[in-house]
């Protein structure tokens, strides 16, 4: 058996090796700078270091800086202090930086972001507090940074009921949508009968333009990984699960991978840091489904069987993965764990509003000038998410709605844009906190095409078992299809209504449930356009 | 039932339609037999495939149309009796819910169907029946009567048994509501 | 019999109060007292499915509404089985399966002896509302002895769980999703090319439509016989029961 990790030791380490070079220059490597070109701007950084060995400068990859908007992004860090950003870079672009910037001490200014600038200042980040700072595929980069001192204060310092208490303390909500506390989930799997028990992280990020958890599985999957086994210690678990969705494959490869290094510096295993606790954690692929994000349908594919949902009760902390007793927290709600066990859930407590503790991540989409991830402390209104971090409106046009939840949330119109982004805020304006798709929409947006375009979806991706769910989206669709393509009548608006109300209170998941939710807000904020696609006239 | 306007015509109009269907619903409804008579002493009807009229007339007080909505004749004559009726009656399983005449509807587009079955067929002559003015269209898709116009009430059945019929116009002639629970509503 | 020494309580269906059986669903409590919920892809015997939404009740002040069948009936329980919401929304539930498949109940084999035909009259179903949607769906009449048409099919599942829970042989399962849901046979092969189906025809006695019928049976003549797996699940339990009491 490997002995494990000197935590202490590598950070000492790592943290010496950091300005070996009196500059770094740092690289989002993150799936959507990926997609921009970041691949390239590394490349070019390392073929001019290597070529020319006068350049004093460190090139490292990084996980999501957040603003894709302006990807790639570079970053660049010189000994002593000093940051400056960068955003557009391409390999040409990226030459300039090193041989201005680096070479030269003369920043590029053609390309230079505003590190003052809201979308960076007005941010406060536990989640991704590594975002653009470590090297995921490092864990001694993680450890630098803080990384695991938690599990090793929890386990050598703490016992399962402490750990708990702190969560208790911090009255973190799930990050999953419903804003179920996760303390009283906790609870019930710590109290749960039995020798086998199962954490699970729910990966299955499915929300059109959400990809919060994405990042933080590929960017920082260390965190995930402390996060659950501080999890499994508070409730007794002795295995884990990540249930991942297939579409995200580099997520998987880096999970696997870092699955494999905590293993090898026994921070998963047997006896880990030479304590008596023991967890396995194994990495499980969806098919595919949206509907596998439910907690029953994601235990059920998890077993390897079909997808769907089942009844509830029992629920998964008295009857989960193969009959033993399971939670299920997702992935944001884990990566919340560690800086709450670390820094106290009193701490964590104090950040956000009373009822909805803490930050949440966004992933800012749509007609915005910044789209992104960021995280904001619960509360923070929506127009300082729209106006201040968001920039604005893109091309100056008058905002018209935002849409949180995804298909299971609404649209808010204007007039509440000073709402405090929180569990209950949204909840009582008829949308969801959901995951944290946030898409911005202006003027041009019609709001019976957007509710269309989340009934699809939601129909696309009924599981079939429950009949109002199955025919009742397929009916919804057509209806709103009818009436966006102006061949609709008031009688298709009842109808759709009347269905809205029997999908909503006789589907048996969550995704039926909700599924009316985007009709039912953008019919009650902005009911003048259904009118005028009918030819009604507002009286 | 009320009366039409005139004191000298206080006798009720009723109309039947036969639309896309097999007929089998107005057989159904001289399967009430002798009753037949006693409609005919307190009614007039005023059109009917069983009655020599050629053209929908005005103020019809009571309207069983039998037949789903399957091509442009059906939809023009469905806007017609509609417009000139009180009261609609969807008469039997087919205009209803469009029944075995909508059976065609999974099949796709009509023309494909005519080919299929005029032309491709060995024994055919080869030729889709197509003359203007006297061969109507196929509408793309076959339609229930209520997706089409407004439907007042509902007789479903194939057919409807002619004590069901004649449930549903004595209730209509006493100027009530047909009963629209139990075993009445049963199709097939 | 052994339900006499049952322990019991007290619920009460839309205001009357009748004993229930400890552990025993409200549908099952209810249909014992010939309190009419109706209901479709439940049967005595296999397990809970809970798909077909039909059987919903209230409870009490609560407006979450819960399935008959999969709800345990609790002391003093009081529940709702026909408020005017309910009756509306089972009416909808039975129109949407009226529209999603080709239910031509005219030329049906079961026509007249169909359990979706009889909860369409139970709720008032004179007309479906909404769009018929007429898919397209291809017949499986490669088994020698049984056909399977799932133009008339409401995925109550009943054919999977016999199969699998009482026959031991899970020849069925459902495949896709959504509207393009449909049960497969094997591994999604033709059943006639089955080589787990027994041929014992246990999915063909449970089937509530005419969707699962027997070759060769012309329009009203398939009669299936879903009590005779109540009786035989009763008896693999080592209980017997009245079939009379339960659809």
């Amino acid at each position: 058996m490997a002995t494990p990790i000197d935590l202490h030791e590598v950070a000492e380490r790592e943290r010496e090796a950091r300005f070996r070079t009196p500059w770094r220059t740092k690289v989002c490597n993150s799936t959507a700078c990926a997609s921009a070109g970041s691949g390239a701007v590394l490349g070019a950084m390392r073929n001019l270091v290597d070529e020319e060995m006068a350049l004093d400068v460190t090139v490292v990859p990084t996980g999501c800086m957040g603003l894709c908007s302006a990807g790639p992004m570079v970053r660049v860090l010189r000994r002593g202090g000093g940051e400056h950003a960068y955003g557009r870079v391409d390999s040409e672009v990226a030459v300039q930086v090193l041989r201005s910037h680096v070479e030269h001490d003369q920043p590029v200014a053609d390309h230079e972001l505003d590190d003052e600038m809201p979308f960076f200042a007005r941010q406060e980040r536990i989640v991704l507090a590594n975002g653009g700072i470590i090297d995921p595929d490092r864990i001694e980069s993680y450890v630098a940074h803080g990384g695991y001192s938690a599990l090793e204060k929890a386990l050598t310092t703490m016992t399962p009921a402490e750990v708990l208490e702190q969560i208790r303390l911090s009255r973190i909500r799930g990050r999953g949508g419903a804003g179920y506390p996760a303390a009283n989930k906790w609870s019930l799997l710590a109290a749960a009968d039995g020798d086998t028990k199962y954490v699970v992280a729910n990966g299955d990020e499915g929300d059109p333009g959400a990809y919060m958890d994405r990042t933080i599985m590929e960017d920082d999957p260390h965190r995930l990984l402390e996060g659950l086994s501080l999890a499994a210690y508070a409730t007794g678990a002795g295995h884990a699960y990540i249930y991942v969705r297939a579409e995200y494959p580099r997520a998987v490869e880096r999970l696997d991978r870092a699955i494999r290094v905590a293993r090898r510096n026994r921070l998963l295993g047997r006896r880990i840091l030479d304590t008596d606790f023991d967890l396995t954690i194994e990495v499980r692929i969806g098919a595919g489904a949206f509907v596998c994000g439910e907690e029953t349908a994601l235990m059920a594919s998890i077993e390897g069987r079909r997808g769907t949902p089942r009844l509830r009760p029992p629920y998964p902390t008295e009857h989960g993965l193969w009959g033993h007793p399971t939670m299920i927290n997702n992935v944001e709600t884990l990566a919340n764990i560690p800086a709450i066990v670390g820094r106290g859930g009193e701490w964590f407590a104090s950040i956000g509003t009373p009822d909805s503790t803490g930050t949440k991540v966004f992933a800012l989409a749509g007609d915005i000038v910044n789209t992104g991830l960021i995280e904001v402390p619960m509360g923070t209104t929506l127009r300082d998410i729209v106006e201040e971090i968001g920039g604005g409106i893109a091309g100056g046009r008058p905002f018209k709605a935002a849409q949180t939840g995804g298909p299971s949330g609404g649209c808010i119109p204007a007039e509440y844009l000073d709402t405090p982004v929180d569990y209950d805020s949204l909840r009582e304006l008829g949308s969801i906190m959901g995951s944290g798709g946030l898409i911005v929409m202006d003027d041009r947006q019609r709001m019976p095409d957007v509710a269309k375009f989340f009934m699809e979806f939601s129909m696309d991706e009924s599981c079939g078992k429950c009949t109002p769910c199955r025919a009742g989206t397929v009916q919804m669709h057509h209806l709103l299809d009818k009436i966006t393509s102006g061949t609709g009548s008031y009688r298709d608006v009842r109808d759709l209504e009347n269905l809205c109300a029997v999908v909503r209170d006789t589907s048996l998941c969550g995704l039926g449930q909700s599924a009316p939710n985007p009709v039912l807000s953008t019919l009650h904020y902005f009911k003048s356009e259904y009118d005028e696609l009918i030819g009604v006239d507002d009286a | 039932m009320t009366a039409s306007k005139d004191p000298e015509v206080a006798r009720p109009r009723i109309a039947t339609v036969w639309l896309g269907g097999c007929s089998g619903c107005h057989m159904s409804f001289l399967d009430t037999d002798e009753w037949l008579f006693e409609l005919a002493a307190r009614a007039d009807i005023v059109y009917s495939p069983i009655a020599d009229v050629k053209a929908f007339p005005d103020d019809v007080d009571v309207c069983l149309v039998e037949g789903a909505v399957a091509n442009a004749d059906n939809l023009e004559l469905a806007h017609e009796l509609r417009a000139k009726s009180k009261l609609v009656v969807s008469f039997g399983d087919c205009a209803v819910s469009g029944n075995v005449t909508a059976m065609r509807n999974p099949l796709g587009d009509p023309r494909a169907i005519l080919e299929h079955v005029y032309v491709e067929a060995p024994d055919r002559d080869g030729v889709v029946p197509g003359e203007a003015g006297i061969v109507p269209e196929l509408l793309p898709r076959v339609q229930p009567l209520h997706r089409v116009i407004d439907v007042d009430v509902f007789l479903p059945g194939c057919p409807p048994p002619a004590e069901r019929i004649v449930a549903a116009v004595e209730a209509l002639l006493a100027g009530e509501r047909p009963k629209r629970s139990g075993e009445s509503i049963r199709w097939g | 019999m052994m339900r006499e020494r049952r322990r019991t309580l007290t619920v009460s269906f839309d205001g009357v109060e009748v004993d229930a059986y400890v552990g025993e669903s409200v549908l099952q409590c209810a249909r014992r007292h010939q309190v009419d919920i109706p209901s479709l892809c439940f049967l005595e015997g296999l397990s809970v499915y809970g798909g077909c939404r039909v059987c919903v009740i209230e409870v009490a002040e609560d407006l979450r509404l819960r399935p008959a069948c999969a709800t345990t009936v609790a002391a003093d329980m009081e529940v709702s089985t026909d408020s005017p919401r309910l009756k509306a929304y089972r009416k909808a539930i039975v129109e949407l399966l009226f529209a999603e498949g080709n239910h031509v109940c005219a030329v049906c084999v079961s026509n007249g002896n169909c359990e979706l035909q009889d909860v369409a009259v139970h709720v008032g179903m004179d007309h479906v509302r909404y769009d018929q949607r007429s898919p397209m769906r291809a017949i499986d009449a490669s088994h020698p002895k049984y056909l399977f048409d799932p133009n008339r099919c409401i995925l109550c599942t009943r054919c999977v769980r016999v199969c699998d829970e009482i026959e031991g042989a899970h020849v069925w399962d459902v495949g896709s999703r959504g509207q393009q849901a449909v049960l497969t046979t094997d591994l999604n092969q033709p059943w006639g090319t089955s080589t787990s189906c027994t041929w014992c025809g246990k999915c063909v006695a449970v089937c509530p439509t005419g969707s699962l019928s027997y070759q060769g049976t012309a329009v009203g003549e398939m009669h299936h016989d879903p009590k005779m797996i109540v009786r035989l699940a009763a008896a693999r339990r080592g209980e017997w029961i009245d079939p009379e009491e339960y659809r």
